[in-house]
């Protein structure tokens, strides 16, 4: 299926706001005035974007603690998600959440999540209902090449084989687990540990959004029409530290330069775009002046933004005592 | 003796004990960091740099980073324990224990029990608890009610740097199995900690303080501020007992009672959710114990029945703090009781 001029546009928003939410948190973090855990996005932009491309509000995803572009790719209003972080009232969360625990379950975004192997199994649920209600929305579990190993990710990728629940399995293996190498902690391959389930994966270069696009809509085709779970297996990389603050020594020095530099996913975008004479460059230069008025809009916003009231601490939970 | 960190307090225990004794192993996730990448080894140290040197002294056999597994890595601690081995678990943060209770409370704990007494666990889990770093929900949770309920486990809480080197290394000694709580904020408080290894027994309470009107009962950080609030009662002409029970499996009730016999006052400081935490455990044993000694009902300080919050205003709010046990205390001191109309 050619993508239409919008469309290639579209991805290319999702893209762009993705990037410059993370690039302005990490000039922003480091002044001191984010509270809290931030991870970033930035680098991976192109697998959120191209499997969200296919998604509709009654579909669900589940992210994880790196969850800013899948909440960004999902839908979710980005001045509400910048007040969120800063901990504001207005915040998509009340503030009550902050960067590590964004959801809008109206939009389908089942959550950012603290707990790394949280999201499979939510997703499960979000497909049987799916599939019993007979909605027609398939469920997207997000998750890193950390969290392949948990218990969590492993049991549920069997029970939404045997339930043969709409999910799609989306590994996001950017090479790391804080400072631990994916090569060291995972035994096997994705795809064959996916296989070995039933289940059918495929690897994807996820610095490529095409690529991303292609096989999600594949696997999503395939869960709509009620054959069940697929796994992708999408290589990325991570442009910063776990999180905002980490000296990243346990990478090779020059390491995310170099990726940054050969395989930018906007980059390569850019390029694919412009060489096809799909978009010219001025269409594309139109977009980064919007998302780049839109973020500064929303950083003013959200630092001025009222903060959450006393009351609001005891709101929300069905006694407080 | 030199002044240190209670994160390097910490260090000092294990590598003291992993030089004394070869079955005592560090594992955890990034407890070195750097497994399997082309940079630095040993990158992390822990997610804050609390076990950073280990390996290089005692090498990657006996300082294992794990893959996130925490059901696998947490159960294999627990079975090296029943057969040899002393680990040094990390769980990062307590909250994780969702993902790997079961290896915890019904392997773990029950082996000594109900093996009939023929297996000991020396199992060491260590983790972050505690709100005020800005973590939320997920990452800023208490939870040491929950295992403290749970026969077989050891529940150790530790208020100070000094308290930290020396009830760590009796939990590594310890043949049971000992969820070791960490405050998160507390990491980088310092004072004067002995350089040579040595044990604070468990369910010893530590009275941190002496006075006649008010006995304070503080869990973990909250020494700190029942202390601090201590110091502000006492320009008034109030005197507390402040108690840190160290340990709240095994619980030394009896510190607690004598000081409540001779204050009949008080204040229970707990940072944990309100239902069924230590504050409410130490009150039924003090309501049952020495009613007659009480001259005002007791007084429970903790946070609201809610999750941790994020925004830094309202967790603020929620953590307790030295107003809140200063005003608890001043209550007890100006109660009175009514007669029956
Ligand atoms: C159950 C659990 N264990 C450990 C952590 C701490 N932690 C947070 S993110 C992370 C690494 C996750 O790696 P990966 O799944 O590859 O995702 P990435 O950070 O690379 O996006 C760890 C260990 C956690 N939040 N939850
Ligand atoms: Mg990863």
């Amino acid at each position: 299926m050619q993508l239409s001029r919008e469309d290639l546009l579209t991805a290319y928003r999702t893209m762009r706001t993705i990037r410059d939410f993370e690039e302005r948190l990490h000039i922003e973090f480091a002044t001191g005035e984010i509270p809290g855990f931030v991870h970033l996005y930035s680098g991976e932009e192109a697998s959120a974007a191209g499997i969200c491309m296919h998604l509709t509000e009654r579909d669900h995803i589940a992210s994880t603690h790196r969850g800013h572009g899948h909440c960004i790719a999902k839908g979710v209003d980005v001045m509400a998600m910048m007040s969120e972080i800063y901990g504001r009232k207005d915040g998509v969360c009340g503030g009550k959440g902050g960067s590590m625990h964004i959801a809008e379950i109206a939009k389908g975004m089942l959550g950012a999540n603290g707990i790394v192997g949280g999201g499979p199994p939510l997703i499960c649920g979000a497909a049987l209902t799916a599939k019993t209600l007979k909605t027609g929305g398939v469920a997207i579990a997000f998750y890193g090449d950390g969290a392949s190993n948990q218990g969590t990710t492993l049991e549920s990728l069997n029970l939404a084989k045997i339930w043969n629940l709409p999910v799609i399995f989306v590994c996001e293996d950017n090479g790391y687990a804080e400072a631990t190498s994916s090569s060291y902690s995972v035994g096997g391959t994705q795809t064959k540990r996916a296989e070995g389930f039933g289940i059918p994966s495929v690897e994807v270069d996820g610095h490529d959004f095409f690529a991303v696009y292609d096989a999600a809509r594949e696997a999503i085709q395939r869960a709509r029409a009620g054959g069940g779970p697929s796994m992708l297996h999408v290589k990325t990389y991570r442009y910063y530290g776990h999180f905002e603050g980490d000296a990243t020594t346990y990478r090779e020095p020059g390491e995310a330069e170099k990726v940054r530099k050969e395989r930018d996913c906007l980059v390569g975008f850019r390029g694919k775009v412009t060489e096809a004479a799909l978009l010219e460059n001025k269409d594309l230069d139109a977009v980064d002046a919007e998302i780049a008025d839109l973020i500064e809009r929303a950083v003013k916003h959200a630092k001025a933004a009222p903060l959450p009231t006393e009351e609001d601490l005891l709101t929300d939970v069905y006694v407080s005592y | 003796m030199s002044k240190k960190s209670y994160r390097q307090a910490i260090n000092e225990a294990i590598a003291s004990e992993m030089r004394r004794d070869p079955t005592v192993i560090v594992m955890g996730e990034d407890v070195a960091g750097g497994a399997g990448t082309k940079g630095q080894q040993d990158a992390w140290g822990g997610v804050l740099g609390v076990t950073k040197g280990l390996i290089t002294e005692f090498g990657p056999e006996r300082v294992l980073d794990t893959p996130l597994s925490e059901a696998g890595y947490i159960g294999a601690a627990a079975g090296a324990a029943a057969t040899g081995l002393r680990p040094v678990a990390e769980l990062m943060f307590i909250d994780f224990m969702g993902v790997c209770f079961d290896q915890i409370f019904n392997q773990a704990a029950k082996f000594r029990y109900m093996f009939g007494g023929k297996a000991v666990t020396p199992l060491v889990i260590r983790a972050m608890y505690g709100a005020g770093f800005r973590a939320a929900s997920q990452h800023s949770q208490c939870l040491y009610p929950l295992f403290t309920h749970i026969p077989g486990l050891k529940v150790v809480i530790p208020s100070s740097p000094y308290e930290v080197k020396g009830l760590l290394i009796q939990s590594i000694r310890d043949n049971d199995p000992v969820i070791f709580f960490e405050n998160k904020v507390m990491y980088d408080d310092i004072e004067e900690v002995p350089d040579e290894p040595y044990t604070i027994p468990f369910g010893e309470a530590n009275l941190t303080r002496e006075g006649d009107d008010v006995t304070i009962v503080a869990i973990g950080r909250m020494v700190k501020m029942a202390n601090e609030a201590a110091d502000r009662l006492e320009k008034q002409g109030i005197t507390c007992n402040v108690i840190d029970p160290r340990t709240t499996s095994p619980m030394d009730f009896d510190t607690i009672l004598d000081c409540v016999a001779d204050t009949g006052r008080l204040v229970i400081v707990d940072e944990a959710s309100p239902r069924c935490n230590m504050a409410t455990d130490i009150s039924a044993v003090v309501a049952q114990e020495a009613f007659g000694a009480l001259k005002a009902p007791i007084k429970m300080v903790c946070p609201p029945h809610t999750p941790v919050p994020f925004a830094p205003n309202l967790e603020d709010l929620f953590v307790p703090n030295a107003d809140r046990i200063e005003k608890a205390a001043k209550a007890l001191m100006n109660y009175q009781i009514k007669e029956p109309a």
